[in-house]
């Protein structure tokens, strides 16, 4: 196989607060190879977001290294990161956070605005124009955001995140102003796009949402506390969407007490679906 | 650089859909400029128009020109006069005949009258002046001829019309040969001026009537003493040689000691028109700096525009910098926004400018001038300050953090 698309050793993000220290993240070890659809759970003040934003290329590690797609991100000024963001990582976010009274394509097109990619007005149209066909958003081109349901905003997204190409597809939480109906359809087309070949790495509580993950990585303390493989079937897809009747807001994993040992996955998913 | 060039076009279009999203908001934000620009334009040309005519007017007081009045002009310019005018008809026939850089001289006593022909009657001005007059004001006669040297002598009772007193007392034309009562007094009508019309101030050069001096003295005001005197150097080169002789004759003729102030005074063309000149600079730059306060009070409105945008669309820039966004690209984005916010804001204003004047000219009556250097000095600083106060708001939301910005509500 070929290099590792992401690849953490020791990471670790202090933060400072007037007196206090806060250690986010407390030695990370993280490596996703290519095409691997990673869910990361934890629950919050895990340090779960920290290590988004960082694999995000949004902020930067206090210690350690993070090469993305071979390039060591861990200690690029602003510029760099920016670079970084524009041409190799798509973001999903769970506020859909499309410009307002801004067409669905040039929402599209916007990355390839910042890009060096030096491509034409035509260009960016079709690309823009065969991202959204890809999302299923064909003939909805020219819809404002306020014209679409919250599904079809966060399928924009999508779209917006696949227009450049990038290595990885880097989704936060993006079912969470989502009803779980539109959930499944969204998280039908991540999944879509993994059996494509795109690395996707999705940040979420819902653990039925990670259910369609081929591996569930928990941050828990600013450590990584599991890292589990979850061997995907077609016939998940087709299950009946989990969670429905009570949403999924506790982490559902609780431990005696540390160390003890995990009930393994399968079995955990197995109880949500039911 | 092809990248980077469309980069730039594409960041500018950016900025020109958000002036367009917000119109209404946009069109007050550039108000400010707009009023601070035609403000500016319109200003400098009521200043310039002003001063221009003044000169006009000044110019058209004759070649080589020196007035001789009456008291020192001491303390700061202000004349001083102090009981009766020393200036004397022997003074002005002594000026001509002893001063060799004077050319012309012609005493000059006004009265206001009220004139009758026939059953019209007009009040106008009487001018008593000498025969040189005409070639001092570089003014003709139109029909007939000015009155002669035996009229002044004689104190003869004829009177040359300007237009507008012929005009308004021979509606017919028929002034010439007629006569007119001036107090009572008849007089003949020897001749009518050339009309030249308003002097810029608004005041009718027309509405004039000149006789000899001598009738104006005895007739109409019965004093021997002389309020002004006109004076025309031999050329322009022998100005102040002629102060120079007439100051040493009348000072002779009056004995006045070395060192005791002169009961005279002289002011040439020059003087007069670079001290008007002076005092309608000060005026324009007055009205100008009013003008370019509005203008910055106009940059400050787009500054507080621009932060209220930032903060507005902190989510924006933040969706922005996450895809990949440099620092600079937003920079470049709203501050490319408030220059063209200022750029069309100062391209109305100077639209606006040039209109103005003209109407101020039509319905006000003032005269305008609107001068190049003030448009582009206008729209310059207009620009100026959509970049200067435009920076700060787009600095800021350059330097957002991508993290704090997404989170933002």
């Amino acid at each position: 196989m070929d290099a590792p698309v992401i690849e953490i050793r020791d990471l670790t993000k202090v933060y400072r607060m007037g007196d206090i220290e806060v250690r986010a993240l407390k030695g990370v070890n993280l490596t996703v190879a290519r095409g691997e659809f990673v869910a990361i759970m934890g629950p919050s003040g895990s340090g779960k977001s920290t290590l988004m934003n960082i694999i995000g290329s949004l902020d930067r590690p206090t210690a350690g290294t993070y090469r993305l797609d071979g390039i060591d991100v861990s200690r690029l000024d602003r510029d760099q990161r920016a670079e970084i963001r524009n041409a190799k990582i798509g973001f999903v976010f769970q506020s859909f956070n499309l410009l307002a009274r801004t067409r669905a394509t040039e929402n599209v097109e916007l990355p390839l605005l910042y890009g060096d990619l030096g491509l034409t007005a035509d260009e960016r149209s079709r690309r823009s124009r065969a991202a959204l066909a890809r999302v299923g958003l064909a003939g909805r081109e020219d819809h404002y955001p306020s014209q679409l349901s919250g599904g079809q905003q966060q399928r924009v997204a999508i779209a917006r995140a696949l227009v450049t190409d990038p290595a990885i597809i880097l989704a936060d939480e993006p079912t969470g102003n989502l009803d779980s109906r539109t959930s499944e359809e969204v998280i039908g087309i991540f999944q879509e796009l993994n059996d494509a070949g795109k690395t996707v790495v999705l940040i979420t509580h819902e653990p039925d949402i990670a259910a369609h993950a081929t591996r569930v990585v928990y941050v828990r303390d600013g450590l990584i506390w599991r890292d589990e493989k979850i061997v995907q079937t077609r016939a998940k897809l087709g299950a009946p969407a989990a969670g429905e009747a009570e949403p999924a807001i506790a982490f559902p994993f609780t431990i005696a007490s540390p160390g003890a040992p995990a009930p393994p996955m399968e079995e955990k998913l197995e109880e949500v679906a039911r | 650089m092809k990248v980077a060039t469309m980069r730039l076009w594409n960041i500018t279009k950016v900025g020109l859909q958000a002036i367009l999203r917000n119109k209404m908001r946009s069109l007050l934000t550039m108000l400010g400029i707009i009023i601070g620009v035609a403000c500016v334009i319109t200003m400098v040309a009521v200043g310039t128009g002003a001063s221009s005519s003044i000169q006009a007017t000044i110019n058209s007081l004759g070649t080589n020109f020196i007035m001789l009045f009456p008291g020192s002009s001491t303390q700061g310019g202000a004349r001083t006069v102090s009981g009766e005018s020393r200036i004397t008809t022997e003074d002005v026939d002594a000026i001509k005949a002893e001063s060799p850089a004077v050319a012309y001289v012609s005493p000059s006593v006004r009265s206001s009258a009220q004139v009758v022909a026939a059953d019209l009657n007009w009040g106008t001005t009487v001018y008593g002046v000498g025969v040189d007059w005409p070639f001092i004001r570089a003014w003709n006669v139109a029909e007939g001829d000015f009155f002669t040297d035996v009229d002044v002598r004689s104190s003869g009772k004829v009177a040359v019309l300007g237009a507008t007193v012929a005009g308004n007392l021979f509606p017919g034309g028929n002034a010439l040969g007629s006569t007119i009562r001036i107090k009572h007094l008849p007089f003949k009508v020897v001749g009518v001026l050339d009309r030249k019309g308003g002097n810029m101030m608004g005041q009718d050069q027309d509405d004039q009537i000149l006789a000899p001096y001598t009738t104006v003295m005895k007739q109409l005001q019965g004093t021997p003493r002389l309020g002004q005197v006109l004076i025309s150097a031999r050329s322009a080169g022998e100005v102040a040689e002629a102060q120079t002789q007439i100051d040493a004759l009348l000072r002779q003729r009056h004995r006045i000691q070395p060192g005791e102030e002169s009961d005279f005074s002289m002011r040439s063309q020059e003087e007069i028109a670079s001290t008007s000149a002076q005092t309608s600079k000060t005026l324009s730059v007055l009205l100008g700096s009013a003008a370019a306060i509005s203008l910055l009070v106009g940059g400050i409105g787009i500054m507080n525009i621009m932060l209220v945008s930032v903060t507005e669309r902190t989510r924006e820039i933040g969706i922005r910098l996450a895809i990949g966004a440099k620092g600079r690209h937003v920079l470049l984005q709203f501050l490319l926004e408030a220059i063209a916010l200022s750029v069309v804001g100062g391209a109305i204003g100077v639209a606006l400018g040039l209109l103005i004047p003209n109407l101020v000219t039509r319905f006000a009556g003032l005269p305008t001038q609107v001068s190049s250097g003030s448009v582009l000095l206008a729209f310059g600083f207009a620009a100026a300050i959509g970049i200067f106060f435009g920076f700060y708001p787009a600095r800021k939301a350059s330097r957002l953090d991508p993290i704090d910005a997404l989170r933002y509500e």
